[in-house]
């Protein structure tokens, strides 16, 4: 059997670029038309926006309030805890990009770039105080790339097992906690009330416990709803399509306002709890869905097979379905993560302080920005566009990475 | 047989209960059946005690009750005398407004975006994608705040309103412009109108039928189309005065009178809904008209179809099916996005829930009614959609 024909691709047709301007714009006729108006509106808006943003805006209050829309008022002698955590991230991160490659790299490379960046940002860091604490500041963030290079050739150690990076990435999340709260009584680590926490800090907070705290909840939504048992499944639809049939903002109203009245009068809790639970309720719901599609994806021969093997109902969820349906979803999950980060922002409604609150608060502080809305609202879109663009972009690579929806 | 040592009553049909499946699955349906109602009667309880407390009801009497509170704008008719039934039933009409307007306007939005971003023209497909992927990764939130004070809030004053041909003036007061208003005739006006609409209707579906059947050309689109728009051109004469009259915003003493006014919370509401919604949808309608393969354009146009046959026969029909499910969630997430309104000002269902919160302090009849309203709409557009797709859905053999 030598007679297979090895297959060819098609020759790609190169064009020269004055080719390539004569087919993607100028013929025929409208195209060319169409080109014109194109670059009437990139002109005219490129012209308007840079001297709008260079000559025109005042960028006073964003330069003057950075501090409150990264960490709002989270007392400035306590800033070093936020440090810490970003540099176990970094580390982390890095560990990551050395065990598993590829995949992470990007997040990773991402991270660094951002710390590379506010480093050598050309803005006075600490408005009104010396000089040396805005070398310290950027010290600090110089260290997290150098952090990442490190995490990543200890990464590359075979002895570095895939567990013991989640259950670090795991640890973390739980050290995150405990450092931002601190203890009650404690001398190191004063107790910060969770009502300081605030800016950027507090955004990704609410959406990090949101989407951890979700997802056990959402595997067991999703599994109840798959499940053979009619009360338990009933039970399961019933929650999600009540979740997914209502506007978040009115869940985070609902926690914040009925849930007291739910409790009994001796049990109070914390407004950013309240919060946090509120997405964690929402996002539920949608992991639930996005877990589910996972679950279908998985063909029927492998419960079968596992049967044969011997493996037991539950034996078969955990060491043969799961493992199988959660890498499936794992874009999902990441898409679902910049959804939730996003509408963090809705948080506002219930009085807690995040970036968009944070907007807000510095507009009202000074009777001179009233009118500079625009820009503040703009830096805020500008921030956020930075993060979800970034995280949907590494999530676009990871999908390709995984392969999935090529199968 | 195993030697059973514990009484009889503990085995079924030689298996021990704690082994049996169909058991165990009872005792599973059992338990979580007592851990949600027993939630349920532990919430509702402390409720009732808490409303006791504050001698508050959990009925619905208080719907009945004068409002107190004014609204910024509304619909029909109201003052804070009319009762909270009233106010609720206006801020629904309310999110039903922004969320019908939106819908129509962002699928234009969104269908035109989706074409640019599939345009051969390489400047116009940069454009476009620039607008998805700027306008998808910034929050509603943010972007509503933008256009209602960044935006709206910082238009001239009325006196110096921009006037735009129409005419229509923008204004910090929000926008005037030139409206039909209908008159004593509109009622027998709209006979013809929906006449027309259903008489071509079955006119299509009959000559089109006729045509599949006998492969004679009976232009069923054409005929449709000339009685769709014949009878209420008709019926405008017939009806002897004109059903609509132009009404024009004039500057009166302090602001336009006249014309249909958009306060400056609902256009900004509307503005953020229709431009953040119309990213979603062009993704949507883009990757539907993608998934129909390029050999049914070229089979199709093999045929001999026009190029506009080909879309209207081959194309659309197989992209629809793809398009549909992700556009229902899209209209679902723009009804449930404009209860962001309250962050605003414009008094929707949420915003005059909560105030009705503030007000007369029954939070959860008010919150239970609020979610429900939700839901139905949800769940009312969602089962619209379905039939619909029912019908655009693949039928195999």
């Amino acid at each position: 059997m030598s007679g297979i024909v090895p297959a060819r691709v098609r020759p790609v047709a190169t064009l020269s670029w004055l080719q390539w301007i004569k087919k993607n714009l100028v013929t025929p006729w409208y195209n060319a038309l169409l080109t014109l108006l194109s670059l009437a509106l990139i002109v005219g808006a490129l012209r308007g926006i840079i001297s709008w943003v260079f000559v025109t805006a005042d960028w006073t209050p964003v330069a003057e309030s950075l501090k409150l829309f990264a960490v709002g008022q989270y007392p400035i002698g306590e800033i070093w805890r936020v440090g810490v955590i970003l540099a176990m991230v970094s580390f982390l991160m890095g560990l990551s990009w050395g065990a598993w490659g590829g995949t992470v790299r990007t997040f990773a490379v991402a991270l660094g770039a951002g710390f590379i960046f506010l480093a050598l940002i050309p803005i006075d860091l600490y408005p009104g105080n010396e000089d040396s604490l805005d070398l310290l500041l950027r010290l600090g963030f110089l260290l997290n790339p150098a952090l990442i290079v490190g995490g990543f050739l200890l990464g590359r150690l075979p002895a570095i097992k895939s567990r013991l990076i989640l259950i670090l990435w795991l640890l973390s999340f739980v050290l995150t906690i405990v450092l931002l709260l601190g203890l009650g009584g404690s001398e190191v680590l004063p107790r910060v009330e969770s009502g300081l926490w605030g800016g950027l800090l507090l955004t990704f907070l609410l959406a990090l416990v949101g989407i951890v705290a979700s997802f056990p909840i959402g595997v067991l939504l999703a599994l109840g709803r798959q499940s053979s048992l009619p009360v338990l499944r009933i039970f399961c639809t019933l929650f999600i399509e009540m979740v997914r049939g209502v506007p978040l903002v009115t869940i985070l109203f609902m926690f914040s306002i009925i849930l007291p009245l739910f409790l009994p009068p001796e049990i109070r809790i914390d407004r950013v709890l309240r919060a946090m639970m509120a997405m964690t309720f929402f996002a539920a719901a949608y992991m639930a869905e996005n877990v589910r599609g996972g679950l279908q994806a998985i063909s029927k021969g492998q419960y079968e097979a596992a049967k044969a093997v011997g493996l037991n109902g539950f034996q078969t969820m955990a060491l043969i379905v799961l493992p199988q349906a959660l890498r499936a979803v794992i874009p999902a999950i990441v898409g679902q993560f910049i959804a939730l980060f996003m509408d963090t922002t809705l948080a506002i409604i219930v009085g807690l302080v995040e970036l968009l609150a944070v907007a807000k608060a510095v507009l009202n502080s000074n009777v001179q920005w009233l009118l500079l809305d625009k820009e503040v609202y703009l830096f805020v879109a500008v921030v956020f566009w930075i993060f979800t663009y970034s995280m949907s972009y590494a999530s676009r690579r990871l999908e390709r990475a995984l392969g999935v929806g090529e199968r | 047989m195993r030697q059973q040592s514990l009484p009889r009553i503990f085995y079924r049909r030689g298996v021990p209960l704690w082994r049996d499946v169909v058991v165990l699955q009872w005792v599973a349906q059992i338990l979580s059946a007592i851990l949600v109602i027993g939630f349920l009667i532990f919430f509702i309880s402390n409720v009732l005690s808490a409303a006791n407390a504050r001698g508050l009801g959990l009925g619905y009497g208080f719907l009945q009750q004068a409002a107190g509170f004014p609204l910024p704008e509304s619909v029909l008719p109201y003052d804070p005398s009319r009762s909270f039934g009233y106010a609720f039933l206006i801020g629904l009409l309310h999110t039903l407004r922004v969320s019908v307007v939106g819908i129509v306007l962002t699928t234009v939005v969104g269908i035109i975006v989706a074409l640019a971003r599939l345009s051969t023209n390489w400047l116009v497909t940069k454009i476009a994608s620039t607008y998805i992927e700027i306008i998808r990764n910034v929050p509603l939130a943010v972007q509503l705040f933008f256009w209602y004070f960044a935006v709206f809030q910082q238009l001239p004053s009325v006196q110096e309103s921009i006037e735009l041909p129409g005419p229509i003036y923008i204004s910090q007061r929000g926008l005037y412009m030139i409206w039909a208003e209908p008159t004593e005739t509109f009622g027998l006006w709209m006979v013809f109108v929906a006449t027309g609409i259903i008489l071509s209707g079955i006119l299509h579906r009959v000559l089109s039928r006729y045509q599949i059947h006998t492969g004679k050309t009976t232009y069923p689109v054409a005929t449709a189309l000339v009685v769709l728009v014949l009878l209420p051109a008709a019926g405008w004469f017939l009806v002897g005065a004109n059903p609509l009259a132009k009404t024009v915003p004039e500057f009166g003493r302090f602001n336009f009178v006249g014309g249909l006014t958009l306060t400056p919370e609902f256009a900004a509401l509307l503005t953020g809904l229709v431009i953040y919604t119309g990213a979603f949808i062009a993704e949507v309608v883009r990757a539907g008209l993608l998934a129909v393969h390029k050999g049914q354009f070229e089979a199709a146009r093999a045929l001999g179809l026009t190029a506009l046959q080909v879309l209207r026969l081959v194309v659309f029909p197989q992209a629809l099916r793809v398009i549909i499910p992700p556009l229902i969630s899209q209209y679902l997430n723009l009804t449930k996005n404009s209860s962001l309104a309250l962050l605003i000002g414009y008094p929707d269902l949420f915003f005059v829930g909560k105030t009705t919160i503030n007000q007369a302090g029954r939070a959860v009849p008010v919150f239970v009614l609020v979610m429900a309203c939700y839901l139905v709409i949800s769940l009312f557009t969602s089962g619209f959609m379905n039939i619909y797709n029912r019908r655009v859905r693949l039928v195999e053999r």
